[in-house]
């Protein structure tokens, strides 16, 4: 087994875009459950409305991309518009349910023919990255050092990627140190006593959904940019769980929390496939066929969550005393 | 609502059921596993070159290949068309893992023969896992022709019926266990899958008779639900685990699961009873199969209404289900009943799983893509009551058969869901459900 | 006999010479089982009501209705001259009728301080635009803190200021929430069984504070199960079983009543109330 090209892989992970994306997802969630208490289980879908926004805003409307960023984000705070005012008054378990049920509508909804001529359909949409790229201030050639050394583009998305990255965890810790954030946190524990103090407990948690909705629909153009595609089968319920993983990882109720879950939990996964296909090359482990190394990650995944939840609810970064979950 | 402090039997307080659930589960996955013949469903020829990325099918007409049916098959920036060999067979390698949709052409179709489901004429084949998926388009009588409007809605509507008789047996498993524990099961559509593969396993790999296969079936869901409670959810409630975490838990036990099962029993789509012996009355034509589902479907549900309105076992979960420590101070072992509702739970799913399996095809995402199904069932019922659970089940089934008549087929599950979120906006409670206490 | 609160001789429902607090054929029903059906009641302004009845009499119902955390089957009910019925609890709350918790709701995950500083009401920076700009509302938030210390010294919880809620007793949680309560200045303060848990050495404190407020003009209404104390400190008693209001008047006439007697005993007793300690099952 090459361990040094293993390492280098892993480390490449720490810092790839996908990571970034990942994490801006995380954040947002961290918003929504961390901070106020909201289950959400679509979390998926506000990336992807901000991945279809971007994307839709470029190819059919003809928007800079600066704009269909704006766009993107737009269509997010409109998402959790339709999503919150109907959903919000609902009981913590109905909301879980309700938000992964909108997710997958939204999912049919790119998915199928009928709106092909907009969404792509099955196919998704690609080419809408060029100006992107042409805004890339850096020269042609390579950059870095050890395991990162990256082309221009790779360097570019990297740099946009995370800067998105920091300002939305500094923007967070921002809100939520203020008022603003400790009428969340107190929301988050118990809904009639806040209400009790004159606050308006359904336009708070309507506010929280729409804020960390827009910070995973920058994370879903982040992801989208990178790959030069959006497909609809991105976006399924494991991009979602994955997000909850990364998030309880770290901890939820934090701002570094996200940051470092998301990119300890990709090191750790790059890690351990990389090892067990080492393994199943050289036949220590000949009861799995290369292809079923990737199916290995997920049913790691499923573990990492269970025993996260159970072990260590407050996740690395956490303190037990501010983190809890309700019910 | 304790915070979420270790219990005092610290982290070992876990080690030993987990442990042993493990190795049960290795044990009887091991056992499945060495029992797949490797050629099982190699029907189809290996792809000729280029990606190991494949995407294959078989189009049958009662039981033969059929020749020169084309399919199209797009994804992303990729669209090409597929034709079948002599014996009906099609291969074609795609370039990325993603995932795409086959349609079949229907002016391909040979004269006066249609698709046994005429709604489906596209089918997805999700590549983003497995590096083959396997789409088949079973064929029959041609039942397009200019079919009168009340004929479709009399077809339509016996296709909802059946579907939500199924979504029912499992609806109400998802229900007991809500209703009993307050746990929102997410694991529930691998109890699907289990049963649909377990059926094919005894039924179509190892050529059982179906009736020993089912009791087969049967049994080993009902202990596989028997090992989840006892190995997982009663340490867990001996912990104090909040509901919610609960939730979370079994969301990543279900990931857990559905990878074992794509693991053990391969992506491709399993054939369970090629046996589509077509009944017909008035405008319906439908299979024996179906019928049978159908009729066991009701004796099911009828013989849990008699289980929980007659029985003591019965009536005892119900008043667990009522007010769980009202239950235990008139000296009912709630425990005992959580267990037993567990059992039956995982009988009643795994049966799910197996007519389903039966009448449609099935593979390692079947149950997890009717989840959202069950839970819409069970919410629209008003969460944990199995009458609401069964109402709830009949409304999504024919809310996604009827929708067909009006959106696009592929549209059909995104109908059920907005179901589900519209009347949640004005029951919250669900259909049958009663209000909530408040404060 | 005659008394300064209400119009003319007390009984059920009767007219007060300054009500802050009017309702109107309020009922409230769970299933087949109506938890409140009260007629006609009015609360004085600026004095200490207190509203007693046994457990299940629909107290706590009744200050669910009144502050918009529970909807009636029927009923209207005038505060300080506006209609509440159908405003929502926060608004109710805004309009200075603050009401505390029988299951005491402190905010356990969050410090002592931060729960106070959440009871003040028009904090600039709880508008989410204005939150990330913290000179807009940072001189806000230090009169608040202000406050909350010097209310949290007068309920000694001044050493407990930096810790998690979690970590007080029961008793403290009470004094926490009411303190909370009375960090907007409210109008009327209703009390759902204030000292149930608190301290017997701090319940005379506790007696003091809530004089105290009346002594500001706060109108105060309080559910509570203590004789003596009702006795002590209220200038006006309603009594309510089994959802209706079944007797008024002044604390030392109200405790002789028959129909007391009879609500809280059954009908067999004739003891007078005030030397019977009545043992309640705490809780729903
Ligand atoms: N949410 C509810 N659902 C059903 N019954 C309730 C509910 N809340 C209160 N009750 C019933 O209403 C009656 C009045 O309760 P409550 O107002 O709590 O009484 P009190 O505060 O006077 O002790 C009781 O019989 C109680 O069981
Ligand atoms: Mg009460």
């Amino acid at each position: 087994m090459d361990w040094l090209a293993i390492f280098n892989l892993a480390l490449g992970e720490l810092i790839s875009p996908l990571t970034a994306a990942y994490i801006l997802c995380a954040i947002g969630l961290a918003v929504h459950f961390g901070f106020t208490g909201l289950m959400n289980f679509g979390q998926a879908a506000f990336a992807a409305v901000g991945a279809y926004g971007m994307a839709i805003g470029i190819l059919t409307f003809g928007m800079p991309t600066a704009v269909a960023i704006l766009f993107g984000m737009a269509c997010a705070v409109i998402f959790a518009l339709v999503l919150g005012i109907p959903t919000l008054r609902l009981r913590a378990d109905y909301l879980a349910i309700v938000t992964i049920a909108a997710a997958e509508i939204f999912r049919y909804l790119m998915l199928t023919s009928g709106f092909a001529g907009v969404t792509g359909g099955s196919a998704g949409l690609s080419a809408f990255n060029e100006e992107f790229r042409a805004l890339n201030p850096f020269p042609d050639g390579e950059y870095g050092f050890g395991p990162f050394v990256f082309r221009e583009e790779e360097l570019w998305m990297r740099i946009v990627g995370w800067l998105t990255v920091v300002l939305a965890a500094l923007f967070v810790m921002f809100v939520m140190r203020s008022p603003w954030g400790r009428v969340l946190r107190g929301i988050r524990e118990d809904e009639d006593a806040v209400r009790s103090l004159g606050k308006n407990v359904f336009a708070y948690k309507l506010q929280a959904l729409i804020i960390g909705g827009v910070i995973a629909a920058l994370g879903g153009m982040i992801f989208v940019l990178n790959l030069s595609n959006v497909q609809p089968a991105s976006w399924g319920t494991n991009f979602t769980f994955m997000i909850w993983t990364v998030l309880l990882l770290g901890g939820a109720a934090t701002i570094l929390g996200p940051i470092v879950g998301g990119m300890l939990f990709f090191l750790l996964l790059t890690l351990t496939q990389s090892i067990i296909g080492g393994l199943v090359d050289v036949g220590v482990i000949n009861f799995l066929s290369p292809p079923q190394v990737g199916q290995v990650r997920f049913l790691i995944i499923g573990l990492a969550l269970m025993a996260l939840v159970i072990f260590r609810p407050q996740g690395i970064f956490g303190n037990k005393k501010e983190m809890q979950f309700n019910g | 609502m304790n915070p979420l402090t270790l219990s005092k039997r610290g982290i070992l307080g876990l080690n030993r059921p987990v442990a042993i659930w493990l190795g049960a589960l290795a044990v009887v996955f091991g056992m499945l596993f060495s029992a797949v013949p490797a050629s099982a469903a190699d029907e189809t020829p290996a792809p000729a070159d280029g990606s190991s990325l494949v995407i294959k099918g078989k189009v049958k007409n009662e039981g033969v290949g059929v020749a020169g049916i084309e399919l199209k098959v797009t994804g992303p920036s990729f669209e090409e068309i597929a034709t079948t060999d002599a014996d009906g067979l099609w291969s074609l390698n795609v370039p990325t893992k993603a995932e795409y949709k086959v349609e079949i052409q229907l002016d391909s179709l040979p004269e006066g023969v249609g698709l046994r489901d005429p709604e489906t004429t596209v089918r997805t084949a999700d590549l983003t896992m497995v590096e083959t998926a396997s789409v088949l388009f079973p064929l029959g009588v041609d039942t397009r022709v200019e079919t009168p409007i009340l004929d479709q809605i009399a077809i339509r509507a016996f296709a909802g019926l059946n579907l939500g008789l199924l979504l029912a047996i499992a609806a109400i498993g998802i229900s007991l266990i809500f209703g009993t524990t307050g746990l929102s099961n997410f694991a529930h559509g691998e109890m699907v899958t289990f049963g649909a593969l377990t059926t094919w396993l005894f039924y179509a790999v190892l050529d059982l008779p179906l009736i020993i296969s089912a009791v087969i079936t049967i049994a080993i869901s009902a202990a596989f639900g028997w090992l989840q409670d006892a190995a997982l959810w009663k340490p867990l409630r001996g912990r104090r685990l909040g509901l919610n975490q609960m939730m979370i838990v079994s969301i990543g036990f279900g990931i857990f699961l559905r990878y074992v099962l794509l693991i053990v029993f391969d992506g491709e789509t399993k054939v369970i009873s090629g046996d589509f012996q077509a009944v017909e009355f008035g405008p319906i034509i439908t299979t024996a199969n179906s019928i049978g589902s159908m009729a066991i479907s009701v004796v099911t549900l009828a013989a849990v209404a008699l289980f929980l309105t007659r029985t003591r076992i019965g009536k005892a979960t119900r008043a667990v289900s009522d007010n769980a420590s009202l239950a235990a101070s008139t000296g009912i072992d709630v425990e005992k009943i959580i267990r037993i509702v567990w059992v039956v739970a995982g009988a009643l799913t795994g049966l799910a799983g197996m007519l389903y399996g039966l009448q449609f095809q099935a593979n390692w995402l079947t149950g997890f893509q009717i989840l959202l199904l069950l839970f819409a069932a069970t919410t629209l019922g008003g969460l944990g009551t199995s009458l609401g659970a069964t109402v709830g089940a009949l409304i999504i089934g024919f809310v996604v058969e009827l929708s067909s008549l009006v959106l696009p087929a592929d549209l059909k599950y995104a109908a059920s869901l907005i179901i589900l979120i519209l009347v949640l906006l004005v029951r919250p409670q669900g259909v049958l459900g009663k209000k909530q206490r408040i404060g | 006999m005659a008394n300064n609160i209400s119009v003319g001789a007390a009984a059920p429902g009767c007219k007060k010479v300054d009500p802050i607090l009017v309702a109107d054929n309020v009922t409230r029903q769970f299933g087949g089982l109506t938890a409140v059906d009260v007629a006609h009641l009015e609360i004085p302004r600026g004095q200490i009501t207190a509203l007693i009845g046994p457990n299940g009499a629909g107290k706590t119902t009744l200050f669910n209705l009144l502050t918009g955390f529970d909807k009636p089957n029927t009923g209207t009910w005038i505060y300080d001259g506006k209609n509440l019925a159908g405003v929502p609890s926060y608004k109710v709350a805004r309009l200075g009728m603050v009401r505390t918790f029988q299951l005491t709701k402190a905010l356990s995950l969050l410090t002592v301080i931060d729960n106070m500083r959440l009871g003040a009401q028009d904090q600039p920076g709880e508008n989410f635009l204005r939150s990330f700009l913290k000179p807009l509302w940072v001189k806000y938030e230090n009169q608040i803190t202000a406050k909350a210390d010097d209310l949290l010294k007068r309920f000694k919880l001044d050493a407990k200021r930096e810790d998690y809620a979690a970590a007080l007793s029961g008793g403290q949680r009470k004094l926490l929430e009411m303190a909370r309560a009375l960090m907007s200045d409210p109008k009327l303060v209703m009390l759902d069984e204030p000292m149930a848990g608190v301290n017997p050495a701090l319940t005379q404190s506790l007696l003091e504070h809530i004089k105290d407020l009346k002594k500001n003009g706060t109108t105060v209404l309080f559910v509570e199960h203590d004789m003596h104390m009702v006795r002590h400190i209220s200038d006006w008693v309603v009594v309510m079983a089994e959802g209706k209001i079944v007797a008024e008047g002044p604390p030392a006439v109200v405790m002789k009543d028959q129909a007391v007697i009879d609500a809280y005993l059954g009908a067999h007793a004739d003891t007078d109330l005030g030397t019977v300690a009545i043992k309640v099952v705490k809780g729903k």
